[in-house]
């Protein structure tokens, strides 16, 4: 095919948003609360996006819009750069584009249906018609990618919620996908857990170049992306490097969400008049400015 | 800890009828359980009996194991040889009592009978339940029962069926357990009062039990279509069933254990009349 | 005063089965009263049983379980009675709400306590006003409730019960950092209004530092450490070794020492590191 290769100095937009709206149908016309409203937003491809927000904030309805389980009310959808409507939209061109989005959601248990993790890989690429002897590499590989390849002949329920999570994510990657969106997929995982689905993600996005928009309300997470969203009352409240998202101590705070600990240190020392960087995000850097504040303010004397 | 427990009662292993395709085995036990029927004359039993003391032996598992697997129908067995024992119109007594006859033939029949439904619940446990992993099971049914799907019966349908109910069967237990546990924290009491007050006591379970089924339901179902799942229409497998040599051996092995049968019966007259 | 004490307690799931498996092993521990008392420790680390083992929902393999200094088994009968008394709420309480409405769940255990309508309603009452439950909700069904409401009635219904401990594990599951901060506000505040002893189960360092008075750390079946925050949080090493991990701010005063800075390292809040700094940069 004659695609724009050579077009590679702009970013190819994956997903674009132009005014989306969307609010729940209610028998109550006055009941009828906005979720999202006129929501405009451009995700480039390769890019490691975490999307922040509370319980009820928008940002899961955000994810179902762009894998088209929920249809918008209002505005615009383009995913690669094809605006989505519905009613002309065929059920093979429907598929592929969920196929090209694969969406990881929170509850682990809710989204293995095999009895054994191999079978529960291969099920995305049966549901494709994949010919029988491509599916098994599929599986193989996608096992491997999340360091599972030990447990393929387990069953889901002998398993940690971390490993089946890893689980869930590599029944996605088998189906190929060019973006994954992961809706809260580590809330309900203990601490190890929870570092090893972000180690798995991080992975995917720097070694196979997968989009990933990373849905979660814990800023740990969230600054280890490219780049943050912060979703407040259907709105997108902030948008930017985690280092300048984070310097935006107040509006992150009156989203309902948490700074890092060292941002929020050196912005009140800052407040008591002594100039320490205001983006510093982990202990490291807020341990260097000081070390580094201290041997200015040294040799000034 | 429902974490360990076993489903159905698969025993993992490697023999001969382990490895044995599951669609194979699913037709050779319907044909053993005819096969058992047919048997009349004495030595006819006794080539079955032999037969599947053989299967047990192949099976890798235990006699003891076996045995035990007859313990749900110990009261059947009781029952009908009772039954057959006492109310017969057989002509040889042996012993009489007032109203209580006991014949030969009685006896007889009381242990071919018993005999019959021993051999039916061994030979079909061995060959599929202990052997056989259910999901192999299930794989081998919906294969076998695919032909149907022409006439618009939805094998594929109850083939997923099954296999998601084996799949959170554990999940189940485990979330039974927790909530069982939740509501004694609460002070719930399972344990007293009569069937009335325990079964109104099972409400505060079964209510969040059913809402997070109904939860799980949804989920389930939006994580499957989101993995592209439309129905069994135009989807592919990764493992697909071959038979072996294995298999036709065991088919001839089960050919010629009919033929036997059917000699004997012509040649040794019937136990049963 | 002790408010509850294990003393040479194992458990083991599962017990003469080839899947046994030693969940706490001879461990003694002791609960100061008046308390909020964390435990931490990675999933497997015991923590939980501990719960289960304290109200009496698992019986020790070995060893005593003692509330108030009475040994909790010695009227196996009277078990029940040990759960008013030492009340436990579960991870994701909400998936155990079941009454048709807010009132009648949070009246659930006092109902079982065999208590008259009165009392019954004056802890209804006092238990939602504690986890600041409004009483409009009252007659509203559990189910048409936001993720926190939920948790909340839940919570309530355990605190209605006017147990001597409460003990929580993972309140603040699945929560986002404003929902965290108020329910585990709520629980600081239920333990000073009502003067009882408060066991808190949470992977959360960060939580622990701020809500709690006392830490637990549990590793490998065993309590690993136990004391005041700044106590625990100053033994970073121990602490890493076990995988777990500290409060950022104090890595960060770690790292400063560890550049040859006199500074304090048993920080664990942003206010206190804010003062200890400031100290450090007026000694220059």
């Amino acid at each position: 095919m004659m695609t724009a290769e050579w077009s590679i100095t702009v970013a190819e937009i994956v997903i674009k948003a132009e005014n989306l709206c969307f609010s729940y149908e209610s028998e109550n016309p006055n009941e009828q609360l906005p979720v999202l409203e006129n929501l405009n937003l451009e995700i480039e491809k390769g890019s490691f996006v975490a999307v922040l927000g509370h319980n009820g904030s928008g940002k899961s309805t955000l994810a179902k819009l762009f894998n088209l389980i929920l249809t918008p009310t209002g505005g615009n959808l383009y995913l690669f750069g094809k605006k989505i409507d519905e009613e002309t939209m065929t059920e093979d061109e429907f598929f592929e584009l969920r196929r090209r989005i694969g969406m990881v959601f929170q509850n682990p248990d809710n989204q293995l249906v095999a009895t054994i993790v191999e079978e529960d890989v291969a099920f995305g690429p049966e549901n494709l018609g994949i010919p029988t002897e491509k599916i098994r590499k599929r599986v193989d590989d996608a096992l491997e990618i999340v360091g599972m390849t030990a447990f393929a002949k387990h069953s889901p329920h002998q398993l940690s919620g971390g490993q089946k999570q890893r689980i869930a994510i590599a029944g996605i990657i088998a189906l190929r996908p060019d973006v994954i969106i992961f809706d809260e997929s580590t809330a309900m995982l203990d601490p190890r857990g929870r570092s090893d689905v972000l180690a798995t993600i991080e992975k995917l996005n720097r070694d196979f170049g997968t989009t990933i928009l990373h849905i979660t309300h814990y800023m740990e997470e969230a600054i280890r992306a490219d780049r943050v969203i912060v979703v407040d009352k259907g709105k997108i409240a902030l948008d930017g490097t985690p280092r300048e998202v984070f310097s935006h101590v107040a509006t992150v705070k009156a989203a309902g969400l948490d700074v890092p600990q060292v941002t929020e240190l050196m912005l009140a020392i800052n407040r008591d008049g002594i100039e320490l960087p205001k983006d510093a995000l982990s202990w490291e850097e807020g341990a260097d400015a000081i070390e580094a504040y201290i041997l200015k303010r040294k040799t000034e004397k | 800890m429902f974490k360990d427990i076993t489903l159905g009662q698969y025993f993992p292993g490697n023999s001969f009828l382990h490895k044995l395709d599951p669609r194979m085995k699913l037709v050779l036990a319907v044909f053993y359980i005819v096969l058992i029927f047919l048997a009349k004359s004495a030595p006819a039993y006794a080539l079955v009996f032999l037969f599947t003391v053989l299967l047990i032996a192949v099976s890798g598992i235990s006699f003891i194991t076996v045995l035990k697997s007859l313990k749900p129908i110990f009261l059947v067995l009781i029952f009908t040889t009772l039954i057959n024992i006492f109310w017969n119109n057989g002509t040889t007594v042996l012993f009489e009592w007032k109203f209580i006859v006991i014949t030969l033939e009685g006896i007889i029949r009381a242990i071919t009978m018993a005999l019959r439904i021993i051999l039916l619940m061994v030979s079909t446990s061995v060959i599929l339940m202990y052997t056989t992993s259910p999901i192999a099971l299930t794989d081998g049914l919906e294969q076998l029962l695919s032909p149907l799907a022409k006439i618009k019966i939805p094998v594929h349908t109850f083939a997923m069926m099954m296999t998601m109910a084996l799949r959170f069967i554990p999940t189940l237990l485990e979330e039974t357990q927790k909530i069982i546990n939740a509501q004694k924290a609460r002070g719930a009491d399972f344990d007293s009062g009569n069937i009335i007050t325990k079964a109104k006591a099972l409400i505060p379970v079964l209510i969040p039990l059913l809402i997070s089924q109904f939860r799980r339901a949804e989920e389930l179902a939006t994580a499957m279509e989101c993995r592209c799942y439309r129905g069994g229409g135009g989807r592919t497998r990764m493992t697909i069933l071959h038979f072996s040599v294995r298999d036709f051996i065991s088919a001839g092995l089960v050919l010629a254990l009919f033929a036997g049968i059917l000699l004997l019966n012509f040649y040794f007259p019937a136990l049963i009349k | 005063m002790n408010a509850a004490e294990l003393r040479g307690v194992s458990y083991v799931y599962s017990e003469h089965t080839p899947f046994c498996k030693v969940a706490v092993n001879h461990i003694d521990i002791s609960f100061e009263e008046k308390c909020v008392t964390g435990i931490i420790g990675h999933t497997g680390s015991g923590k939980s049983t501990v719960s289960q083992l304290l109200n009496g929902l698992l019986k020790p393999s070995e060893g005593v379980v003692e509330i108030d200094g009475k040994n909790i088994w010695a009227e196996p009968k009277k078990i029940r009675n040990v759960r008013f008394s030492v009340g436990l709420v579960f991870q994701y309480p909400e998936y155990q709400l079941f009454e048709e409405t807010c009132y009648k769940d949070i009246a659930f255990g006092p109902k079982n306590m065999g208590l008259d309508e009165k009392e019954i309603d004056e802890r209804v009452r006092e238990a939602a006003a504690l986890v600041g439950l409004s009483e409009e909700l009252f007659e509203k069904s559990p189910f048409d409730l936001s993720g926190g409401q939920k948790r909340r009635v839940a919570i309530a219904g355990v605190m209605a019960m006017r147990p001597k401990i409460l003990i929580l594990d993972e309140p603040a599951a699945g929560l986002d950092p404003r929902g965290r901060d108020e329910i585990l506000s709520k629980i600081v505040e239920y333990r000073e209004k009502t003067d009882s002893t408060v066991i808190m189960i949470s992977h959360s360092m960060e939580d622990m530092a701020v809500y709690c008075d006392k830490i637990l750390v549990m590793s490998d079946s065993k309590p690993y450490m136990y004391g005041a925050p700044a106590e625990v949080f100053s033994r970073a090493t121990d602490l890493e070794a076990v995988g777990l991990s500290v409060p950022q701010v104090t890595k960060m005063m770690l790292a400063l020492k560890d550049k040859g800075f006199a500074i304090r390292t048993d920080v664990y809040t942003v206010d206190a590191a804010k003062a200890e700094i400031e100290r450090l940069l007026q000694t220059i």
